[in-house]
């Protein structure tokens, strides 16, 4: 399953971070972030729940990029 | 500018005035305390992430560098430069960050064709604005004239003209008439139009083009992947380095005996942390395929990503459909040959007895004859599927059909040497001659293959499912290096296979079909062009590069924008890793102070991004 999520962050360096702290997350598949739209595009493994697993995705942004949020529908 | 931007604009103001003031204040011991002063204002964010990175694990970012080589030379001395340097990394960010937005907002407004409303009209006629996605499929929609027309339909009342300019790029306004399809996202220029709704709004073009490139840049290139390595790999690299700079040349110094230097080569060190910040490569990579992909879906080409961008600048084989992609995918009556009437005599015939039919050469060879066949002069009309018509014109036995036919009512014919369709006529069991129809190429299409291979393309090659006759005249005319005809579509595969075997490792291979029956060619070359999909699902979903108007001339338009994309970022790369390593060397033998450190960080990164923005002016390619 795949889902769009509207994120705001700074620079493209933090946007790179935020990308791989995200695919670190267990139950992710596959992150994209595309700076330029401010957007995070997040492939679910099957059998995760989305929401649960992008609390802990914010989470893990936060860690690496302070300044980061991603709007949780 | 945001509320964040701003806020910083007023902290940068601040401390530049207490600098100046303290820097024209006399010198006194405990200066160095009012430092501070302006040093805190301006970064204490940058000290409290950079506080906040060590305490997560995560200490090499930007922050950090920032904080230890500022907070460095403030302990050796350079209260000043400790103070400028955080104040032009602050400036840099403010910057980068209004560049950034600016140019997100721009390129949105570029590509902003949403439309906000659909105008439905009332039982007492009285228009009502409703959102475009609560319209129902089949509704009657209105649009007055200087709308866009928000959802795919059908003309039911009105003749107007469409400005499709915003989605082609196209600026010769299309003439439309109850009964013909619009498409949404055109603009309604002269007259109200009443539209009767074909698909919900979700499903018209406008939203699927919408869809389709605001998702665009997020297929990443191999420079942006190549650039996101880099800077993992860069930043702590330079950390290391500067680390090694500060402590291992003055040990060597002084197991010499000599005197240790250790603030000289801690400053160094420092200067080391101040140009490994890799923003400038990190930020102007993605903006210009952002405005690459932003600008070409300006000039009606549009480009499913950033990957397909890199791979469209690469092309150096261009391998094409005859039918509907440079040729018009219209029949016409081009000759009447061996006729032993007037040929237009012989036209009439034809028409009158093809006056029932719908077959598109039926269609073609009465819009030769020009006028309206007079039906009543026609009757007993037999039409033989895959062989032709028979009827009786005016008491004639006219025949009219191919080969086959005539071989059938045992009339012997002349079979004709030039490309297209034949259609013989017999009259009274008695050959009178044939017509020629054939498929007119575009009007551009000599010129298209002219520019592809100015700019560079070497090889053209055209692939038909038409007789040889015809795919061999064409590509004569045309200037293609090869034509492959009479292929089936599952032949098509085949020899894009074949020929993507023989491209060398770099050189890619580009179809461009209409979209209509290729799908599995578009997929299976390195770039699958679609042309002439407006309104065409299939076309748009098959392709990688959808060119939204039918003109042959976009190919080149479509590469050249690639190319000057390609051409932009790699400018960007070169230039700033260059300054960057040429700093970092001057900088490791001590020739390069924080001034010229803070040039190679904040500087670089204005100017790769000024040069970004360059890709979106495509007007003139």
């Amino acid at each position: 399953m795949k889902k769009t999520y509207k994120i705001d962050v700074d620079c493209a360096n933090c946007a790179n971070k935020m990308e791989t702290a995200a695919n670190k997350t267990a139950g992710v598949k596959n992150a994209v972030v595309n700076f330029m739209t401010l957007k995070m595009v997040v492939e679910f493994e099957e059998g995760a729940v989305p929401a649960e697993v992008m609390k802990q995705v914010r989470l893990n942004c936060k860690k690496v990029e302070d300044d980061c949020e991603i709007f949780l529908k | 500018m945001n509320r964040k931007q701003k806020k910083v604009l007023i902290r940068i103001v601040v401390s530049i005035l207490l600098t100046v003031v303290l820097v024209l204040l006399p010198d006194w011991q405990w200066k160095w305390v009012l430092y501070l002063l302006p040093y805190l204002v301006i970064g204490y964010d940058i000290l409290l992430k950079a506080a906040k990175g060590v305490r997560n694990r995560q200490p090499f970012d930007e922050n950090f560098l920032m904080a230890v080589a500022t907070v460095g030379a403030m302990l050796l001395g350079e209260y000043l430069e400790g103070v400028a340097v955080m104040l032009f990394y602050q400036i840099g960010e403010l910057f980068q960050s209004y560049a950034v937005g600016k140019s997100r907002r721009n390129i949105s407004e570029l590509m902003d064709i949403r439309p906000d409303y659909a105008n439905i009209e009332e039982q007492d006629g009285q228009l009502v604005q409703v959102d475009p996605d609560e319209v129902e499929t089949g509704t009657v929609i209105v649009v007055r004239p200087g709308e866009k027309i928000p959802i795919d339909g059908v003309v039911v009342e009105g003749v107007s003209t469409l400005n499709t300019s915003a989605l082609t790029g196209e600026s010769v306004p299309r003439d439309i008439q109850p009964g013909d399809e619009v498409i949404s996202g055109c603009i309604n220029m002269t007259a109200l139009l009443k539209i009767r709704t074909s698909r919900e709004f979700g499903e018209s073009t406008v939203s699927k083009i919408l869809d389709l490139v605001e998702n665009a840049s997020s297929k990443k290139s191999k420079s942006e992947n190549f650039i996101a390595k880099f800077a993992r790999i860069y930043t702590p690299v330079v950390c290391f380095s500067a680390l090694a700079l500060a402590v291992l040349p003055p040990l060597v110094r002084m197991l010499m005996g000599l005197d240790g230097a250790w603030g000289d080569w801690v400053y160094r060190a420092l200067t080391f942390l101040v140009i490994s910040c890799p923003c400038a490569l990190v930020i102007s990579i993605p903006l210009s395929f952002f405005a690459g992909i932003g600008g070409a879906s300006r000039a009606g080409v549009l480009i499913k990503g950033s990957n397909y961008m890199e791979t469209l600048a690469g092309v150096r084989c261009v391998v094409m459909d005859k039918t509907g992609t440079m040729t018009e995918g219209i029949f016409e009556v081009s000759g009447v040959h061996h006729n032993t009437i007037d040929a237009d005599k012989l036209l009439e015939y034809a028409a009158l007895a093809e006056s029932y039919s719908t077959h598109p050469i039926s269609q073609s060879i009465r819009r030769a004859y020009g006028r309206q066949p007079d039906q009543t002069r026609v009757c007993e009309v037999q039409e033989l599927g895959g062989h032709g018509i028979t009827a009786l014109v005016d008491g004639v036995k006219v025949a009219v059909g191919n080969d086959k036919l005539m071989k059938q009512l045992g009339v012997d014919f002349i079979d004709c040497q030039a490309a297209g369709t034949v259609v013989h006529v017999a009259l009274d069991g008695k050959y009178a001659g044939h017509i020629l129809i054939s498929d007119r190429l575009k009007p551009d299409a000599k010129q298209a293959i002219a520019q592809l291979r100015r700019i560079g393309v070497s090889k053209t090659i055209m692939l038909t499912g038409d007789r040889k006759i015809a795919g061999e005249a064409a590509a004569k005319e045309l200037g293609v290096d090869q034509v492959y005809s009479e292929l089936l579509p599952g032949d098509k595969v085949a020899k894009v296979e074949q020929l993507l075997k023989e491209c060398r490792k770099r050189e890619k291979l580009a179809f461009v079909g209409d979209g209509i029956n290729d799908a599995p060619v578009l997929s299976l070359a390195d770039v699958g062009i679609a042309m002439g999909a407006l309104g065409s699902d299939a076309a748009i979903e098959a392709a990688d590069v959808v060119l939204m108007d039918d003109n042959p001339l976009k190919i080149a338009k479509a590469i050249r924008i690639a190319r000057k994309c390609l051409r932009i970022v790699y400018e960007n790369i070169f230039f700033a890793i260059g300054v960057k390593l040429l700093c970092l060397i001057l900088g490791a033998v001590g020739l390069a102070n924080m001034w010229l450190a803070i040039f190679a960080d904040v500087g670089v990164m204005v100017i790769a991004v000024l040069n970004a923005i360059r890709v979106l002016s495509v007007r003139k390619l």
